[in-house]
């Protein structure tokens, strides 16, 4: 396996920890609430997460993890409350808060009659990342889709999609990346990989919200957690605490 | 976001787009074909009558073409609502208008190349006329099909998400068209068989007044229609 | 306030629609060309400029939304553009009614007679795609940008089709220089205005209804698991 941090660069930073400024939090929510409808998916949510730290997302099917990260990268608006993100606000700065994020979600993003190289390729392009190909190259190695790299995505399993979704998080290598759900689908090496990717985003200094159902392993990835249910934080605090408030919750569901 | 950045954004899409429709041409294929079905069903609905036929290969051209252009409008956001694939463009962060550029000029130049495919079997099936030359009315096949995408590609995702799509997006986009078959129908018409008042400019101008407006339009708005 | 406004704008709105239709089906002359036919014109002319101000106000309610964000203005929008489809059928049904012993045809290609015909198509796409988005925010952005789209649609539609009959165009509409005929035409026609505010009103009352049935209301904080510890 080749070294994982330097082997892609977010667009700002060359290598090394993002200059964060003191005191400014990476993700700050306060009063976060998201309606569909007649129902509310999320509320009442606040959130504070220093630079460089890394958050657990517990929750059971429905409680509210997915809509939360949705809102948290601003790839959905909220219905009330606001977030800032680096100190920016979501809202009025989106495109530069942007820039700093990448969200690994259960969509994936891929085009199907795109080859797995073709698409990490298109998402660099658009973002100007430095010396695409061999970031490109790399990161399809390290994911272990190196020989299918030139095979449209239409042919790929669940769990291969989901290495590449990985890869595509490797090529971006954001400032403050958010993964929902990443062991869905892949096996026991899979597992090992979003292990692994998520060290290397710490080692580098990047803040990381990981959302799973899967508390023990997540708790191992992550310094602090939030337990949500019904859309709602039932418990936060340091990530080894987490899988027992988890278990004693789903005692009561 | 620099201009600089937004042409090259513009420009990342519209490849990516040709590629794709590239892959998919067994359906881009199809769709020239039903443009061809189309044509061909308007001779047998007008019977045998030659000089019928060559009065309105215009206008069955025209109709052909827009029967065709909403499956391949929506064609071209069904990619982008697999995978939530325009949720991650949005987060790259890709802006809104290069986007909208991106897109339907592909669109635009997809139409085009449709219209010139169906040009030749006008005029063996319609004996249309070509003696006013090929340019002059592939010019006007350039601005009926502008007029057509800028609409087409805001329609096609308005709609790309919604249930009952394949209906939605002709029953919003044909009556917003009516000025673009007005105008093209006439100016090909006139085209083909003798302008002696020359008429062809003024219906030239209205196509333009059309896609500007449409173009200007689809521009301010996309970021509505794209942001959740 | 807002309720005498409602009750206020209904009746003076059939006071004047009353007056109007009764002094121009019994009082005014009767025209010299068409004869009694004419007199459909008190109905007919005033349902184009009631559907197209109705237009203009869901238009503007449009742009509005898009600007403010707002859920009145997307009420607004809808309920504006629902009424003006209603005078927009009127129009074309009265504007049928009075084309055949006119001119011996239902529908002629007159520019504005054609550009109601494809106004009605426009708007009901409007309000069908409405129909079809579930999320009330989503469908409020979508429907914006379809009713801004429409509307900036009907003068290019109305100057296209007008190039497109040529020269010779049929008059549609008589000439009213009898004043007791303008006079009919004017209380008809503010009849109308009257009656369409009065529409909006209630269907945005309506509509707002609807929309706290369909929009849950925030939650309590209190509720639910105790809260953050």
């Amino acid at each position: 396996m080749p070294p994982g941090p330097n082997l892609a660069r977010s667009p700002q930073e060359s290598a090394g920890a993002p200059a964060a400024t003191a005191g400014v939090p990476a993700v700050e929510a306060e009063g976060l609430g998201k309606r569909y409808g007649a129902r509310w998916a999320l509320a009442h949510v606040d959130m504070r997460l220093a630079p460089g730290r890394s958050l657990l997302l517990l929750g059971a099917n429905g409680s509210g993890k997915t809509t939360l990260l949705k809102l948290l990268s601003t790839a959905v608006t909220p219905t009330l409350g606001r977030i800032r993100l680096f100190g920016l606000d979501a809202r009025r700065d989106r495109e530069a808060a942007r820039r700093r994020l990448a969200l690994l979600s259960h969509g994936a993003y891929h085009y199907e009659a795109l080859t797995a190289r073709e698409n990490l390729r298109f998402a660099c392009d658009l973002t100007a990342v430095p010396d695409p190909r061999r970031a490109v190259d790399e990161a399809l190695a390290r994911v272990g889709l190196a020989s299918r790299g030139d095979d449209p995505v239409r042919t790929f399993s669940a769990g291969m999609r989901k290495r590449l979704a990985l890869a595509r998080l490797l090529v971006q290598f954001p400032d403050l990346a958010m993964i929902d759900e990443p062991y869905g689908a892949l096996d026991q090496s899979g597992f090992a990989l979003v292990d692994s990717v998520v060290a290397d985003l710490r080692a580098a200094g990047r803040t990381v919200i990981v959302s799973t159902h899967l508390a023990e392993r997540g708790a191992r990835l992550c310094d602090e957690a939030v337990v949500l249910a019904g859309g709602r934080v039932h418990w936060r605090g340091p990530a080894r605490e987490a899988p027992g408030v988890f278990q004693a919750l789903g005692a009561f569901e | 976001m620099t201009a600089a950045e937004r042409v090259r954004q513009a420009v990342t899409i519209a490849r990516k787009d040709v590629l794709l429709e590239w892959r998919g041409r067994a359906r881009i294929n199809a769709i020239a074909f039903f443009g061809v079905t189309t044509l061909l069903m308007f001779s047998f609905a007008i019977g045998p009558d030659a000089r019928t036929a060559t009065l309105y290969a215009g206008a069955f051209l025209w109709l052909g073409l827009l029967l065709s252009s909403v499956l391949a409008l929506a064609e071209s956001f069904r990619v982008e609502a697999e995978n939530d694939a325009v949720e991650g463009l949005r987060l790259l962060p890709v802006d809104a208008l290069a986007m909208f550029l991106g897109k339907a000029v592909v669109n635009a130049a997809l139409l085009f190349v449709l219209a010139l495919l169906l040009l030749p079997l006008a005029v063996v099936l319609y004996g249309a006329k070509l003696d006013a030359g090929v340019g002059p009315i592939a010019g006007v096949f350039a601005l009926g099909a502008a007029g057509v995408a800028a609409p087409g590609t805001l329609y096609a995702a308005v709609t790309s998400r919604i249930q009952a799509r394949e209906v939605l997006l002709p029953l919003l986009l044909f009556p917003l068209v009516v000025p673009v078959l007005l105008a093209a129908v006439k100016a090909t018409g006139l085209l083909m068989l003798g302008d002696p008042m020359g008429q062809v400019g003024s219906w030239t101008q209205l196509l333009v007044g059309f896609d500007v407006v449409y173009w200007i339009l689809g521009s301010l708005l996309f970021a509505r229609v794209i942001e959740e | 306030m807002r309720h005498a406004v409602m009750v206020g704008t209904g009746v003076v709105g059939l006071v004047l629609l009353a007056l109007g239709h009764g002094l121009g089906l019994f009082w005014a002359p009767t025209d010299k060309m068409m004869g009694d036919v004419q007199r459909m014109m008190y109905a007919h002319v005033p349902t184009a400029w009631t559907a197209l101000v109705a237009y203009l106000i869901s238009f503007v309610a449009c742009v509005g939304y898009l600007f403010f964000g707002d859920w009145t203005w997307d009420l607004v929008a809808e309920a504006a553009a629902e009424v003006g489809l209603v005078f927009n059928g009127l129009l074309l049904a009265t504007g049928m009614i009075w084309g055949r012993p006119t001119w011996g045809v239902y529908w002629t290609w007159d520019p504005r007679l054609t550009t109601a015909g494809v106004l009605f198509l426009l708007y009901g796409g409007y309000l069908a795609l409405r129909r079809f988005v579930d999320d009330p925010e989503r469908r409020a952005s979508l429907a914006a940008v379809v009713g801004i789209l429409a509307f900036a649609d009907a003068p290019i539609v109305y100057f296209s089709v007008r190039w497109w009959r040529g020269l010779h165009q049929i008059q549609s509409t008589p000439k009213t220089v009898d004043p007791e005929m303008v006079l009919c035409l004017r209380l008809s026609a503010f009849a109308m205005l009257f009656l369409m505010v009065h529409f909006v009103l209630r269907r945005v009352q309506i509509g707002r209804a609807r929309l706290d049935r369909e929009l849950a209301p925030p939650p309590a904080a209190a509720a639910g698991w105790g809260g953050p510890r």
